[in-house]
């Protein structure tokens, strides 16, 4: 390997780097896709409902293009090596809930959704780009975790001062709009755990007494975290608004696990859930209600009080079948109020049946593994955890809210993300899918531009908190929310990580960019923040037209980390190319790189 | 941290995995069970989502479908509702359908497969069919003379074309409106309880499905068992037959409203509708002849369905001697609709041959592509043509010199039969006004109509022979219409 590394710096010119892959050309030709999939969605309801080209076909494709081409060029210039598959899936599913508000908007004549929902997704849309265009280095974010969790906790409670709706108390209305703060507090809260773990994460994994078999962190490093968990529970079910509060507990494990590696935070983290959801299930009667419709849902009609809404919305899937009955065609009105937020997923399983529900669920799929994979992908810890985070919100709410509608879970009253009518919530995953762009971006940028940044943190850190080796034929049957690509092909992971390699290959690299082991981190950590052989000494020198990162004064005390990191990776690079030494604990300093400037 | 986010990954997919194992659960598995629910109204919205079929009389729609705007969309109407009643019957968001509506109702509802010529297709592609239309044999003109003939009295008349088993009318009076029952608001629930409520019953289709005992009328099938089974050779010979005539078994004495029965040869008796001659005749005959040659005629059959289902007629099968006297004169538990008499005519009319009636002449789809012909005509000899010749004979005679000649129609042969019928308890109920005939013009073979007619009618003497006097001119009406 020192060999190889001492050839590949010869005196003369390298060869060059190849083309990285960019993928925007495939982002926009799925643009389109999406754009031309909802307008078609669009035209066949008018077609269903009043056999005839609805008026404003055209305005709405426009409206929506438009949308997507400024969220395109946003991408193309300040993010161009983020996934592609995620602007075009958000734009995809955006297009399908404004269709199917459009198509319900047909049954209640005086209320109509749709204009409404469109402009909250351009205003959604336009934050992505504020966020994407403005937001160079999401770790920046890291600083402001405190300050996130404050302005959460402020936001989460804000709602207890406004007058209560359907039962719950979540909404705060203010001249004619009415936002729904909590949807922006998950953000936040997930901001902050992501930061204050990153940056803990060493003493929460490896310092504390141990208990049993457990080994419980001390209170100090615990304290924080646990307490405004706590205080974030208590206001949600003071709200009484439980979908938001599971989520919120949901997210916290994850994130604790996957700081930590430890499974007993599971374990815990199951039996205070038990016990929370007994306790809140018994007492609370507004829970007793819905696990009681859960466990009989047809309880009502037995009893003469004609069907419940679950029961509706069970009679709905079951007339879609396999196909649906159509675009415009069901009879999904029958579910009564909330059709259009908390319901929606109904009627799209009745209009476009188990087929259709499929798509929708593989959609949701896509998205979150493109969270996962730029969590795997990213190079610093705090990057990983957020996006493990923000990928998570959208699995388990999906999850929560198809499985309360369709009788597998009890219901519990969130919506769809991009799906069901509610600003607040569209806005927030415009921002969720910004912000995991970024992360995605920057950990698919080639080595060389991200130099001044790139290698000073914790890849190696990152490498040896794996632990250990795990087995290619492991991840294969692991990682699968790919289609049934199962074998990682160990032998072609040496530098898979690196955007260059599998560059044609589409799927192929998607798949072993995201179950790449950590063997290949050696040729970095050996060869540096230069990638394939290019000499460090370039790092500053430009080599694509519009980085502006190597303009940032990073560039000079990246010089000053790019020493110290040559040394600790020189010292690595001897036992050959096997991270050696346990972490070095980087977590105990400053949490970022960026967090002293 | 790289394993845990693939574990968290695989734990996510687990998820997915549990949605679309519900959702296949939900969808497809019990996807019948939650459709079948009453209480998913699905069924009922596609129902009512389009016109229903038509039920045509004549080639023309007595039937219609009215937009009402709500969420079952059309509701059913009725050209002329009264008078079609005991035909359509009516169909109801509320109360379901009735007689024909409901005997053809996969027609008229779209649903029925015959309607599409790859019914898996349709089912696949989730179309909704339009209704078919169905033709029913009925003939307006003696629809309308028979219901003009009854007016306001409490009745029936069953009009069969004796070769084929066309049903050409069938009214019942009084009668209602099928229209007010259509919708599903509160005025349609008031509607029901006024018309089921009431004494007068304008609902009860009396020609299909109320019994009346047959009186005089039954003396037909008597004679015709006394033919048949060779009791009799001779209609013009003289019968031993006492007057009064003791009941055998009984010390009761069974007497006469007419003069001239002792002894009187069938045909005689029959004119002047001896009661004494056909209980003696009833008793000669014996109990299991006379109960299969009802049978023949289509008493007892409880699967009759033209196609809705038609009340059995009843001639008791366990009797002793004195009750098959009783029965031989049409009292006692002999009981009859109204279309079964017309039947009985029919036979008789057709040279012994019945053919199993029916009201639907052929069903067609929405575009008028015939779909089915009707229901199968059966035709099987109920007397031989000889007895028939006989029967006719003496019909004829009553018509021309006895109870019946206010049925007379210039130029037409005519046969028929009056009857008078007690009921109630010792037989103190309204009495019924019965007349049977058929018709057949001068210069054919064929005969062209056979009608009963029932009246239920306060007014009717119990010793006269009142069925030529109230029934008569309406079936007289009635065959005029058919044969003009």
């Amino acid at each position: 390997m020192a060999r190889a590394a001492a050839a590949a710096r010869p005196a003369d010119s390298p060869p060059p780097p190849p083309s990285l892959p960019r993928r925007r050309g495939v982002e926009l030709a799925l643009l389109v896709g999406a754009v031309v999939i909802s307008v078609c969605g669009y035209v066949v309801v008018g077609l269903a409902r009043w056999h005839a080209l609805p008026g404003g076909a055209l305005r709405y494709g426009a409206g929506l293009g438009a949308l997507a081409l400024l969220a395109h060029l946003a991408v193309r210039f300040r993010a161009p090596y983020a996934d592609p598959l995620l602007l075009p899936t958000a734009v995809l599913l955006n297009g399908i809930g404004l269709v199917l508000i459009f198509r319900l908007d047909q049954e209640t004549p005086g209320d109509h959704a749709a204009p409404t929902q469109l402009l909250w997704s351009t205003v959604g849309v336009a934050l992505f780009t504020a966020v994407v265009v403005l937001l160079r280095d999401h770790r920046m974010l890291q600083r402001y975790a405190y300050v996130c969790a404050a302005l959460a906790l402020l936001l989460m409670a804000a709602p207890i001062l406004f007058p209560a709706v359907n039962g719950a108390k979540i909404w705060i209305r203010f001249a004619g709009f009415s936002i729904q703060p909590g949807e922006f507090a998950k953000v936040l809260i997930t901001v902050f755990f992501a930061g204050y773990l990153a940056a803990n994460r060493g003493a929460l994994a490896h310092t504390g007494r141990r208990m049993w078999r457990l080994r419980l962190p001390t209170g100090r490093v615990l304290g924080p975290i646990v307490t405004i968990w706590l205080l974030s529970v208590a206001v949600l079910v003071l709200e009484r608004d439980l979908g938001t509060s599971l989520l919120f507990f949901g997210i916290f494990v994850v994130l604790l696990y996957v700081a930590t590696g430890r499974t007993g935070w599971i374990a815990i983290g199951l039996v205070l859930a038990g016990i929370g959801a007994a306790a809140v299930g018994t007492l609370e009667p507004h829970v007793h209600t819905r696990v009681e419709d859960w466990q009989h849902p047809f309880a009502g009609i037995a009893a003469g009080k004609g069907p419940g809404q679950l029961a509706q919305s069970l009679f709905a899937f079951a007339a879609g079948g396999m196909f649906g009955t159509g675009l415009g065609q069901g009879h999904s009105y029958l579910i009564g109020f909330a059709m259009k937020s908390d319901f929606i997923l109904a009627t799209y399983g009745e209009e476009l049946g188990l087929a259709g529900l499929t798509a929708l669920f593989l959609l949701y799929a896509l998205l979150v593994a493109g969270g996962y994979r730029a969590a795997v992908a990213a190079r610093d810890p705090f990057g990983s955890l957020l996006a493990v985070g923000l990928a998570a919100l959208p699995a388990i709410q999906v999850f929560v809210i198809a499985g309360g509608v369709m009788g597998l879970i009890p219901l519990t009253g969130m919506a769809m993300p991009f799906l069901a009518q509610g600003g607040s919530s569209v806005v927030t995953n415009w921002i969720i899918i910004a912000l995991l762009l970024r992360i995605s971006n920057r950990a698919r940028m080639p080595r060389a531009e991200g130099a001044g940044e790139a290698g000073r943190d914790g890849r190696t850190g990152t490498a040896g908190s794996a632990g250990g080796h795990p087995a290619p034929d492991g991840a294969g049957s692991g990682a699968a929310r790919t289609a049934g690509s199962g074998a990682a092909p160990g032998g072609r992971s040496s530098a898979a990580n690196l955007p260059g390699r599998g560059a044609g290959l589409g799927a192929g690299s998607w798949v072993t960019g995201f179950l790449k082991p950590s063997a290949p981190r050696a040729p970095e950590a050996e060869s540096g923040p230069g990638e394939q052989g290019r000499p460090r000494e370039r790092s500053g020198a430009p080599h694509h037209g519009t980085r502006n990162e190597r303009d940032r004064p990073q560039g000079r005390s990246g010089t000053r980390e790019q020493g110290r990191l040559q040394g600790r990776s020189a010292a690595s690079r001897a036992p050959g190319g096997q991270p050696a030494a346990p972490p070095p604990a980087p977590a105990d300093d400053a949490p970022s790189p960026e967090a002293g400037r | 941290m790289i394993r845990c986010i693939r574990l968290t990954a695989a734990f996510s997919f687990l998820l997915l995995v549990a949605l679309l194992v519900n959702a296949g659960r939900v969808q497809v598995y019990e996807a019948g069970n939650y459709g079948a629910s009453p209480a998913n109204r699905r069924g009922q919205i596609v129902r009512y989502a389009q016109p229903r079929g038509a039920v045509l009389v004549a080639g023309r729609p007595v039937t219609g479908s009215r937009d009402s705007g709500g969420r079952l969309r059309y509701e059913r109407t009725y050209t002329e509702g009264p008078l079609y009643a005991p035909v359509t019957g009516y169909a109801s968001q509320t109360y379901g359908t009735s007689l024909l509506e409901r005997a053809e109702d996969g027609i008229l509802s779209g649903a029925d497969d015959r309607l599409a010529t790859f019914p898996w297709w349709d089912r696949l592609t989730r179309t909704h069919r339009r209704g078919g239309s169905v033709h029913t044999t009925i003939n307006p003109r003696m629809q309308r003379a028979a219901f003009e003939g009854l007016g306001g009295k409490k009745g029936a008349v069953a009009a069969i074309e004796p070769g084929t088993g066309r049903v050409l009318a069938l009214v019942s009076t009084p009668s209602y409106d099928p229209g007010e029952l259509s919708g599903n608001d509160a005025a349609v629930g008031e509607a029901w309880r006024r018309l089921n409520g009431g004494e007068q019953q304008p609902m009860l289709n009396r020609a299909l499905r109320q019994t009346y005992p047959p009186g005089s009328t039954f003396k037909v099938v008597t004679a015709a068992a006394a033919l048949e089974s060779g009791k009799v050779t001779d209609i013009d010979a003289p019968t031993d037959s006492p007057d009064p005539y003791p009941l055998p078994g009984t010390d009761t004495r069974l007497g006469n409203a007419a003069e001239g029965c002792e002894d009187a040869p069938l045909k005689d008796a029959f004119r002047a509708s001896c009661n004494t001659v056909f209980a003696r005749l009833g008793t000669r005959i014996g109990l299991s002849a006379m109960a299969d040659t009802a049978r023949r005629f289509g008493f007892n059959d409880r699967l009759l369905r033209i196609p809705s289902p038609v009340a059995p007629s009843n001639f008791d099968t366990r009797m002793d001697a004195s009750q098959v006297a009783l029965s031989a004169i049409g009292q006692y538990d002999t009981a009859a609709t109204p279309l079964q008499m017309a039947m009985v005519a029919a036979a008789v009319a057709n040279g012994g041959q019945l053919t199993s009636p029916s009201l639907v002449d052929e069903v067609t789809d929405a575009r008028g592509v015939v779909v089915a012909g009707g229901p199968r005509r059966t035709t099987r000899q109920v007397t031989g043509p000889v007895t028939a010749q006989q029967l006719q004979e003496m019909m004829v005679d009553v018509v021309e010199h006895g109870s019946g000649r206010p049925a007379a129609i210039k130029g037409v042969t005519v046969g028929g039969k009056t009857g008078t019928a007690q009921h109630g308890v010792r037989n103190e109920g309204t009495p019924y006004a019965w007349f049977i005939a058929w018709a057949r013009a001068k210069d054919s073979y064929e005969p062209a109509v056979a009608v009963a007619v029932v009246v239920e009618d306060a007014a009717a003497d119990r010793a006269d022979i009142s069925g030529g006097g109230n029934a008569a001119p309406i079936a007289r009406a009635v065959m005029a219409a058919a044969l003009g």
